[in-house]
């Protein structure tokens, strides 16, 4: 089996996020970036079917400017084979980051193909779901525990409800929740050999997809302030707060 | 169990102006040398803060032409002023009246962790190895008791010190030579110091608190360029410190306070200084209608040449704040610890050529603008003991009338955890609440620096006795840490009548202050897993 991750340059979880005065977006200059904690997690997998055999290659891929081969880099430092940067400069919605990883897909031919479930920067949770239907492929969406299987993965889904398994046929689009596994450190050892792995870069043109946006980005704002609290003194206190001010019974 | 090694010319810890620089001189010197750079941030700069008036000294030498390769070094200083504060008013003392070294004209108003991002893309250009997330936790010797390098901390351990999953074990970095550069109060180069009796014969080292906000004010109260520096309130005569306000570009200024941690007073909350400093109606109206975007600590050297102790030792050299090169009249540390690293990257370039032992640093350094500026600072410091307006009144006298050439050397008496005094007999003070417009508490303050520290890791800040905080601390000196600590990470808390001293150490920005003002010098700063602390964007 050949896997194909898909991995996503973010601002990191820690850093706190400030909006630009002129509210066309949030501050990123100077920010210190990461990979997006449940692409960590598709390539704590993907390495994980390699180590048990299963799988032979693993390809990471990112779509994005120059410095998303960082991303990549850390990708192989934890264990892929080789990676791809698909160089796009500035903001690039789901449907052309799936379109982009389509045209990879094709040029790749993996049997399956393991991402995050979502970014944290825009939230979109629509990458992977959009890659599986233009493949007309099918999708297992925030996994929590992937096995493989002869010609089929049993894959369990975080699901409102609770938990539910089910088979998908490979080539398959799997999109992986946190619970997945406990991604491991790059060690310093692993970080030099990653510097000679190889990272192909190819352009979006030079795919012939077309990355533009789609979506008029009006503004963009903080969320209003919360209020200071206040304490109450008894239940009666409390329904009645909640009946007459707040409004929610 | 044996641990995977890796050798290298030359192993540096840290990547600081100093570390980056000594690395990027051997660079220039031999382009051959295989050299690597730990560092504990997640990404160079993610610890550093800094005023930060930069001198371009060392930066010249370093690189002529820094402005062709697009430093991060753009606005000059325009203006200067120095205000002393009483409660309500501020006098403006003329710049003309200030020594020269602290007259900043032909310097430039930077973000230093900016200048770090920019040395590190020049040092890497160059093929010296960087890898940032790797804190050196321990020393190596070898068996005749040099230097032999580090080894980086495992990960994966657990908070009782079992192995995780995820387990990764440390590797061994060896080096021809060690390069320490930490920064103040580098949790190595405090052994080293002790190993191989660095200090001997020297003052104990001095150090102070610094804190800094960067805020985006508005426009008609924003001039690009300015530069005040105010002593005074809130602290008392007694109290060595004073502010900093640097207008940087983009409508932001960069606002600190500095505060000597010889204070007395246990009672003293540096965060609250500063704090309550914000209030001041000269700053108030400066700041009124700004937002506040950043906020960050870290402890500084102040010793100078008296308290510096020998940087060469067999295998190794300590260099930088790690040491103690900053011109404390100046209040600057970047140029005098990137000279340092420019001495260092000589001495060591020689020592592999010629096979002589790293002695010829101490030559190279006595040699240079560095000591020469350094000797001529070393009096103003110790002044200060005597009070703010006698220390003023000596230092105009040594600095102005005789340039620092006063023929006698004053001494550092205490080191810094011996000033307290018996929170008995010292008063109380009485801080007003964060409005949370100007001033602010601590655990939204430390939210701002996107501190974190892997869950369930164990605790970086070891107790050699765990109940001393309650059983004598607590009694004799009110347990100063509540109040040092400018993240909030130590806290007694009062359950059914008895005391507990808590210990919040993922709230940890890294900035050493516990380790050096501990009365009984009870806690030791350890390195706590890669990448954890703080994460700076331009500070």
């Amino acid at each position: 089996m050949k896997i194909l991750v898909a991995v996503k340059r973010v601002i990191d979880y820690n850093v706190q996020i400030r909006v630009k005065e002129d509210n066309s977006g949030v501050v990123t200059d100077n920010v210190k970036m990461s990979t997006n904690p449940p692409d960590d997690n598709a390539i704590e997998e993907a390495v994980k079917i390699k180590e048990a055999g299963k799988a032979k290659e693993v390809v990471a891929v990112s779509v994005g400017e120059e410095k998303a081969q960082e991303t990549v880099r850390k990708a192989l430092a934890v264990g892929a084979d080789r990676g791809i940067l698909v160089k796009v400069d500035g903001v690039i919605e789901p449907l052309a980051v799936s379109k982009i990883l389509k045209k990879i897909v094709e040029k790749e031919k993996p049997d399956l193909v393991l991402m995050g479930k979502q970014a944290i920067d825009d939230d979109c949770n629509q990458t992977g779901q959009m890659l599986a239907a233009l493949l007309n492929w099918p999708q297992a969406t925030f996994a929590s525990k992937i096995e493989v299987k002869e010609k089929s993965l049993e894959v369990t889904r975080e699901v409102d409800e609770g938990l539910e398994t089910i088979e998908v046929n490979v080539p398959a689009i799997v999109t992986c929740d946190l619970r997945l596994n406990e991604p491991r450190y790059a060690s310093l050892p692993n970080i030099m050999k990653a510097k000679k792995k190889p990272i192909e870069q190819i352009s979006a043109e030079d795919l012939g997809v077309d990355v533009k946006s789609r979506i008029e980005q009006i503004k963009v704002e903080e969320p209003p302030k919360r209020k200071a609290g206040i304490k109450v003194a008894s239940v009666e206190e409390l329904v009645q707060k909640l009946k007459n001010e707040a409004k929610v019974i | 169990m044996s641990r995977e090694k890796m050798e290298y010319d030359v192993v540096i810890v840290g990547g600081g102006p100093s570390g980056l620089t000594t690395a990027i001189k051997l660079k220039q010197l031999n382009s051959d040398l295989n050299i690597c750079i730990l560092e504990k941030a997640s990404e160079i700069g993610a610890h550093i803060l800094s005023g930060n008036v930069f001198e371009t000294r060392a930066l010249d030498e370093l690189f002529p032409n820094w402005k062709e390769l697009n430093a991060p070094i753009k606005t000059k200083v325009t203006k200067e002023k120095f205000l002393f504060l009483s409660k309500t008013k501020s006098l403006s003392w003329p710049t003309w009246l200030l020594p020269t070294v602290q007259q900043n004209h032909k310097n430039y108003i930077i973000s230093l962790a900016n200048l770090c991002r920019w040395l590190a893309e020049q040092a890497e250009s160059l093929g010296v190895e960087i890898f940032p997330g790797f804190p050196a936790s321990e020393i190596l010797y070898n068996e005749n008791g040099s230097v032999k390098g580090v080894a980086t901390q495992d990960m994966g351990v657990d908070k009782d010190g079992n192995k995780k999953d995820s387990f990764e074990p440390g590797i061994e970095l060896l080096g021809k030579v060690t390069v320490f550069a930490e920064g103040c109060r580098g949790h190595l180069g405090k052994q080293l110091i002790k190993k191989f009796e660095l200090d001997k014969e020297k003052d104990p080292q001095q150090y102070g608190i610094g804190f800094k906000e960067i805020w985006e004010i508005e426009d008609k109260n924003h001039q690009e360029g300015l530069v005040i520096h105010s002593a005074g309130w809130p602290l008392d005569n007694s109290t060595y410190g004073g502010s900093f306000i640097y207008h940087a570009e983009n409508k932001q200024i960069f606002l600190g306070y500095v505060i000597g941690l010889d204070y007395k007073n246990p009672h003293l909350s540096p965060f609250d200084e500063f704090q309550r400093f914000k209030t001041h109606p000269a700053i108030k109206k400066m700041i009124e209608g700004g937002k506040r975007i950043s906020y960050g600590a870290r402890a500084l050297i102040e010793g100078g040449l008296q308290s510096l102790p020998k940087m060469f030792m067999p295998g190794a050299l300590l260099i930088g704040c790690d040491a103690g090169t900053l011109n404390m009249p100046k209040i600057k540390g970047s140029h005098t610890a990137m000279k340092s690293g420019i001495i260092a990257a000589e001495a060591i370039n020689e020592h592999m050529k010629n096979d002589k032992d790293l002695s010829n640093f101490e030559e190279k350094f006595k040699q240079s603008w560095l000591y020469d500026e350094l000797y001529k600072a070393r009096n103003v410091k110790p002044s200060f003991s005597w009070g703010l307006i006698l220390g003023i009144i000596f230092t105009g006298i040594d600095q102005i009338l005789f340039r620092g050439k006063l023929p006698f050397t004053l001494r550092h008496k205490h080191a810094d955890h011996q000033t307290l005094k018996s929170a008995k007999e010292m008063p109380k003070i009485d801080y007003p609440k964060p409005d949370n417009i100007l001033t602010f508490d601590k655990t939204s303050s430390v939210y701002l620096t996107g501190t974190n520290h892997a869950d369930n890791q164990p605790v970086h800040l070891k107790l050699k006795d765990p109940n001393l905080p309650i059983s004598y601390t607590l009694e004799e000196y009110d347990e100063p840490a509540q109040r040092y600590c400018p993240a909030g990470v130590y806290e007694v808390q009062t359950e059914n009548n008895i005391n507990k001293f808590v210990i919040n150490s993922q709230n940890c920005i890294h900035c050493k202050t516990c380790d050096i003002k501990e009365p009984s010098q009870n806690i030791t700063w350890v390195t706590p897993e890669g990448g954890g602390g703080p994460r700076y964007g331009n500070m």
